[in-house]
């Protein structure tokens, strides 16, 4: 296979078969959660469970004080490289040129200079997570394998990203690229199975918690 | 695999249900539960981080209810959950939380860890893994009717002196009466004044009351253990006697989790609704005020701080009543920091106090109270659960800290306007 061979599989098949992946693995692990339902509360309700979970799916956001004073780098950190993350993904104007081709839908980018300054804060950001996660003795205490496979199946599509752009010359520019996109579709591939999933699970947990809590009267 | 284990397996795949599953589908192992949790701060030991505490109920979630999960399992590469295990996790379901609910309003992803707390107990009860202790009380609540073994003829002997010192009668087992008082064992033993204060009030504001004589225990030991059909049993003699009284509401007394067992979790036991009300006493009180049927005269003048318990705010929506009483007879109440629905526990709550087996760790997570009480030196506490009240003198005590912690009922009681004054007190 030659070297542009190999980039229209990666940028062809394989993204379909990635983009497959992705989409029906979280149906299927949203569907999973749904079935299993949850009984209905007997008891008088205070409040709106309803109101209590929209409520919450936004407020949670934010961090109560005390949160943010005893764990001010987790919070701060784990801000950035999300923000970042999702800066670089989506408001790099070739991706956003990708995102049309595929799906006919565009938005404004933002300057290129930015967005290549944010890659290198989220990766600074990664990195210092994961700093954490090794130092920190709770941290250190819950991380198992895929906590560790999932930080770098994060990083990689940074970094690749990063590289290919300023076209480092470790290998030539089109195998980087080639590289790049692999990785995405690495994470795209897991995403389903990992805990990659609270993307779109949290939404779900929160209204639950809010719900739970609004019934009751009470702001979680 | 032992009969007791797979009979505790079977409750933890009943008790899944799909907020479960989101939680855990959501964690991400960032840790912040840990400082949320008293038991943790206080002692720097991981192992107390709320979530941990719940990964035999994930990896049963995990291996029966994900797709990977039960094709790992059929090809025999997941890890079962074992007897060992479950003895290992006893101590933290049991002794090192308190279903305060406080990592629950922390979360990032909106996990309500208490929620599932509360579910692994079923598991860990009908797997043989509770403790001894709450086991015993739970024994007591069934056959004796009390967690602490009071009966019937105890209640009558405080009635009684309750009485002598009123000089009015205390209604007992009135047919048609409004509003029916539910006490707890608690009250009964260490702090019968509240009988006291309660009546005091009632004849102040003129409610309509009684005791019944077959149904006045409000805690509800199942819940803390975890067997449903043990709570649901007690709500029933509740139910029966409100039934029987034909009254219109159930108060719930000074206790957190009574009001948790009897408010929100009673009807759900016993798959139906309730043809009564049930309220919390602070509730009614507050509801009194409104009416202007409550009226207080004079102000304490010492400097008063409120302990919210955390199944009557965090976990039960009662948080701005106490502090419209408190601010009609205090002088200067003052918050503690992180207060309201983000108080601290005080480290008793949710079983740990029957739990013998966990009073070095009771007492040494209060320094998380005294921390919060450091910070604003406040004479006196009052709160609204006696089972706090009780630790709250316990933990004040070993920390060497002189301070009354009052019952916020009882310091109603001494209030009332155009009562000759608490002069008859004990």
């Amino acid at each position: 296979m030659s070297e542009t061979e190999l980039l229209l599989w990666v940028r062809g098949p394989a993204l379909q078969i990635a983009t497959a992946i992705f989409l029906l693995g979280i149906v299927v692990r949203i569907v999973e959660i749904l079935m299993l339902g949850r009984k209905k509360n007997l008891a008088e309700a205070r409040g709106s469970a309803v109101a209590g979970g929209l409520r919450t799916m936004f407020s949670r956001s934010i961090p109560d004080r005390g949160t943010l004073q005893r764990s001010m780098f987790n919070v701060v950190a784990g801000y950035v490289f999300h923000i970042g993350f999702f800066v670089v993904l989506f408001l790099f104007a070739p991706h956003i040129l990708l995102f049309q081709d595929v799906t006919g839908v565009s938005w404004p980018a933002l300057p290129t200079p930015v967005v290549d300054a944010t890659a290198v804060v989220t990766m600074i950001a990664l990195l210092a997570v994961l700093v954490h996660r090794l130092l920190n003795p709770v941290m250190r205490f819950l991380s198992r394998f895929q906590d560790y496979l999932v930080w770098l199946v994060t990083i990689l599509p940074v970094v690749t990203g990063y590289l290919a752009f300023h076209r480092v010359d470790v290998v030539p520019p089109p195998t980087l690229i080639v590289v790049h996109i692999l990785s995405v579709e690495l994470l795209m591939v897991i995403f389903p199975f990992t805990k990659l999933m609270h993307a779109f699970t949290l939404f779900m947990a929160r209204y639950y918690n809010g719900a739970i809590a609004g019934y009751k009267g009470v702001n979680s | 695999m032992s009969a007791s284990l797979e009979r505790g397996l079977n409750a933890f795949k009943e008790q899944i249900d799909a907020p479960v599953a989101a939680f855990f589908s959501s964690c991400v192992r960032c840790g912040l539960c840990a400082e949320a949790c008293l038991f943790f701060t206080e002692t720097s030991s991981p192992k107390y981080t709320p979530i941990h505490k719940l990964e035999p109920l994930r990896r049963v979630w995990k291996q029966e209810y994900t797709f990977w999960g039960r094709l790992a399992k059929s090809l025999g590469l997941s890890k079962p959950v074992t007897d060992a295990e479950l003895t290992d996790w006893e101590t933290l379901v049991y002794d090192s939380c308190t279903m305060c609910g406080r990592c629950s309003m922390v979360c990032p992803v909106g996990n309500d860890i208490a929620y599932m707390i509360r579910k692994m107990r079923e598991g860990m009860a009908a797997a043989g893994h509770a403790p001894p202790d709450l086991i015993g009380a739970t024994q007591r609540a069934v056959t004796i009717g009390s967690p602490m073994g009071v009966k019937l003829p105890a209640l009558q002997a405080q009635i009684r002196h309750a009485e002598a010192d009123l000089g009015f009668s205390i209604p007992v087992d009135v047919e048609g009466a409004d509003y029916m008082l539910l006490l707890s064992s608690m009250e009964i033993m260490n702090f019968p004044e509240f009988i006291s204060a309660i009546a005091r009030i009632f004849k102040h504001a003129n409610v309509s009351w009684t005791i019944s004589s077959e149904a006045f225990e409000a805690t509800n030991s199942g819940i803390q253990i975890g067997v449903s059909e043990i709570a649901a049993e007690l709500v029933e003699r509740i139910v029966t006697a409100a039934g029987k009284l034909k009254v219109k509401y159930v108060i719930s007394p000074e206790c957190g989790h009574a009001y948790m067992a009897v408010r929100w979790e009673g009807p759900n036991l016993i798959g139906r609704p309730y043809d009564f009300k049930v309220v919390h006493i602070l509730e009614l009180l507050d509801e009194l005020r409104e009416q202007g049927r409550l009226k207080t005269a004079g102000k304490e003048t010492q400097r008063l701080t409120y302990h919210d318990p955390c199944q009557v705010a965090r976990r039960g929506g009662v948080v701005q009543q106490p502090r419209n009483l408190l601010n009609m007879v205090a002088k200067d109440f003052v918050e503690m920091p992180e207060t309201g629905t983000m108080n601290w526990c005080c480290g008793a709550g949710g079983g740990v106090s029957s739990n013998e087996r966990a009073d070095t760790l009771r007492l040494k997570t209060f320094n998380r109270k005294k921390k919060q009480l450091d910070a604003i030196h406040p004479d006196a506490i009052v709160s609204a659960c006696s089972n706090c009240r009780i630790h709250l003198e316990d933990g004040l005590e070993e920390y060497g800290m002189d301070m009354p912690v009052l019952s916020l009922t009882e310091t109603l009681a001494e209030h009332l306007a155009g009562s000759e004054q608490a002069g008859s007190k004990e």
